[in-house]
């Protein structure tokens, strides 16, 4: 019999609709791979074995009986553990929601739920989201299903691992500088940054509310669009929710036709500071897009040289304002201060934080503290934001030359646990290249473009398009998955070591 | 807090911990001062090319007045809403002294 789990959600659908496999088997058998890998690979923070098996059992039943039902009903996901889960731990790697248990789902969840996908459980993540390895998830880190001695990228290092580890076809992650597409590219998987507002923040723990999306992370580039389909479109309940259809990125995805398309290699990003086996599998890809019929030319971002500096103080600006709501107060920990005989509400709220937050966080929350300090607001924060009007003037000076720009994902393959650690600055170089496309509020996809000369590990190439032009994205990487598959004779994971099944 | 450099000592952590209410440990104190100031060294640059003339953007996609139509929707009963409270006293969350006075 075929090892359900190595099936992509597509075509486990469709296995589905010819009443050849069940949603309760399918189900059954990633829920028997998380309980093989996962003690090695650490994708899961919460399993939910009865909640994922009724799910299966009603969609099995509705098929049974006739029901019209969505045609991914059935196939298993995961999610990552900043959306709300109703009746499911919610902890976004923190301490400080230990055993919190939302009750409501995310809006994201609730579409999930409505068309009928068993959610396998809660991936971890760096802390709040402040990450770029998982390394700062107060649960301990993901292995990188390649190299379980290396990082799986972050912050959602969770949701990728746990898709290239085949514990789940499809995964919801969210990205506010890169932590869907970099987790992405070093565990040659796929992610989706859908353009801001695309889809719903509703029920997600904000990070920085102006920057912060959830999108699918799959296998392929089909699934993704599936997934995308979806979870995406207008939602009431989140008021930056964009009032207008879902790009049509399944059809894109069937195109895959590049040809006489306007393709964008962003001068700003791959030079220095770029591994040899980052830059050659890029250009790898460029020369794959030109020969199959693409216009192919250099395009210069300037203000790029910037983003980073201006990320690195918008986002720790809106998260310390977010992250002011956990007080100690409604819901989360709550810890007495240290020799105090009645302490008071602000003590409270300090010593919850206090042992309630880890150092990434407090570093963030610290340093947005500083910056939006009257008498430094200015030269901070007020700076960032006029970096932020230029990249977006420069995506759109681009993409009136071009319909796509591509740069490589990330920097550097997945590195070593510990490397980055006590480097925070190292540590936020890993999204240099991912940061814009947040600032600006555009969609990002990364796909995988192949292995690394140097260290065999995977590379990601990232596609950007304007705001709602998501379907220019999902048409060329469905071109690019499709020459590299045959010029490997099959997917970059197909490559991967087999993880050691423990029972 | 210090001048006009990016400079930040050990004091001026502690002050900004108080402002944001997290309790930091002398050792974190000591290890945050360097850290904050090699960040904001490097952030600072984004002064190098923010020319008064340009606006400033703090969302991609702007939006103004979205509003729902004024009617009552299913929420949160109270025991709901209370499950992950720390402490409730007769269906309230129960918090501890807010002002100064002896409990």
């Amino acid at each position: 019999m075929t090892d359900l789990t190595r099936l992509t959600a597509a075509a486990l659908a469709d296995a589905f609709a010819a009443r050849e496999v069940s949603a309760v088997e399918a189900t059954q058998a990633h829920l028997d791979r998380i309980a093989a890998v996962d003690s090695d690979v650490h994708a899961f923070l919460h399993v939910d074995v009865d909640g994922a098996l009724a799910t299966a059992r009603a969609v099995d039943d509705a098929r049974a009986g006739g029901t019209a039902v969505h045609p991914l009903a059935g196939v298993p996901i995961a999610v990552k553990d900043l959306l709300a889960t109703n009746g499911l731990p919610t902890t976004c790697g923190s301490k400080i929601l230990q055993g919190w248990i939302p009750p409501y789902d995310a809006t994201v969840v609730a579409r999930l739920k409505v068309a009928g996908l068993p959610i396998l459980g809660k991936t971890n993540m760096d802390e709040f989201a402040m990450g770029s390895s998982t390394e700062h998830s107060a649960y301990g880190p993901t292995r990188n299903p390649w190299d379980l001695g290396r990082i799986p990228g972050g912050s959602g290092g969770g949701s990728a691992a746990a898709v290239a580890a085949y514990e789940t076809p499809l995964a919801v992650g969210t990205d506010t500088g890169g932590s869907i597409r970099q987790p992405g590219a070093v565990t040659g998987t796929v992610g989706v940054k859908p353009t801001y507002g695309g889809v719903s923040r509703y029920g997600l723990v904000a990070l920085a509310s102006s920057l912060d999306q959830a999108g699918p992370v799959t296998r392929t580039v089909l699934d993704a669009a599936l997934l995308h389909q979806l979870i995406g479109g207008h939602d009431p309940l989140d008021s930056t929710s964009i009032d207008s259809p879902v790009p049509a990125v399944v059809e894109a995805t069937r195109r895959a036709d590049v040809s006489g398309m306007r393709i964008g290699v962003i001068a700003e990003l791959g030079g220095e500071g770029y591994q040899p086996g980052v830059r050659a599998r890029f250009d790898d890809v460029v020369a794959l897009l030109s020969k199959a019929g693409a216009d192919v030319v250099e395009v210069s971002c300037p203000s790029f040289d910037y983003a980073l500096a201006a990320y690195y103080l918008i986002l720790p600006s809106e998260a310390s304002s977010n992250l002011a709501k956990f007080d100690a107060m409604r819901y989360g920990l709550r810890v007495a201060p240290d020799g105090v005989e009645v302490p008071s509400a602000e003590e409270v709220m300090s010593a919850s934080r206090a042992a309630g937050f880890g150092d990434e966080v407090k570093r963030r929350i610290i340093l947005g503290t500083y910056a939006l300090s009257s008498g430094y607001y200015d030269a901070y924060y007020g700076s960032a934001q006029k970096v932020r009007t230029l990249i977006a003037r420069d995506f759109d000076a681009a993409f009136e030359e071009v319909d796509v720009l591509v740069s490589p994902t990330a920097p550097t393959t997945a590195f070593r646990f510990g490397d980055k650690l006590d480097d925070p600055l190292a540590m936020y170089l890993n999204d240099i290249a991912t940061i814009p496309a947040n600032l600006a509020g555009v969609p990002g996809l990364s796909v995988p473009s192949g292995l690394a000369d140097e260290d065999g590990l995977p590379v990601g190439v990232q596609l950007l398009a304007p705001a709602l032009a998501e379907d220019r994205l999902y048409n060329v990487a469905a071109a690019i998955e499709a020459m590299l598959a045959e010029q490997w004779g099959g997917p970059l994971l197909a490559q991967a070591p087999e993880l050691e099944v423990r029972t | 807090m210090s001048g006009s450099n990016a400079e930040i000592s050990r004091d001026d952590v502690a002050h900004l911990a108080n402002l944001a209410r997290i309790d930091l440990t002398e050792d974190e104190l000591e290890r945050l001062a360097p850290q904050l100031s090699v960040i904001l060294e490097s952030v600072a640059t984004v002064a190098q090319v923010a020319a008064n003339d340009i606006p400033p953007m703090s969302h991609a996609v702007p939006l103004s007045n979205v509003f729902r139509p004024d009617e009552v929707r299913p929420s949160l009963t109270p025991e709901q809403a209370l499950a992950a409270a720390p402490q409730v006293d007769q269906q309230r969350f129960a918090v501890p002294r807010i002002l100064g006075e002896e409990a």
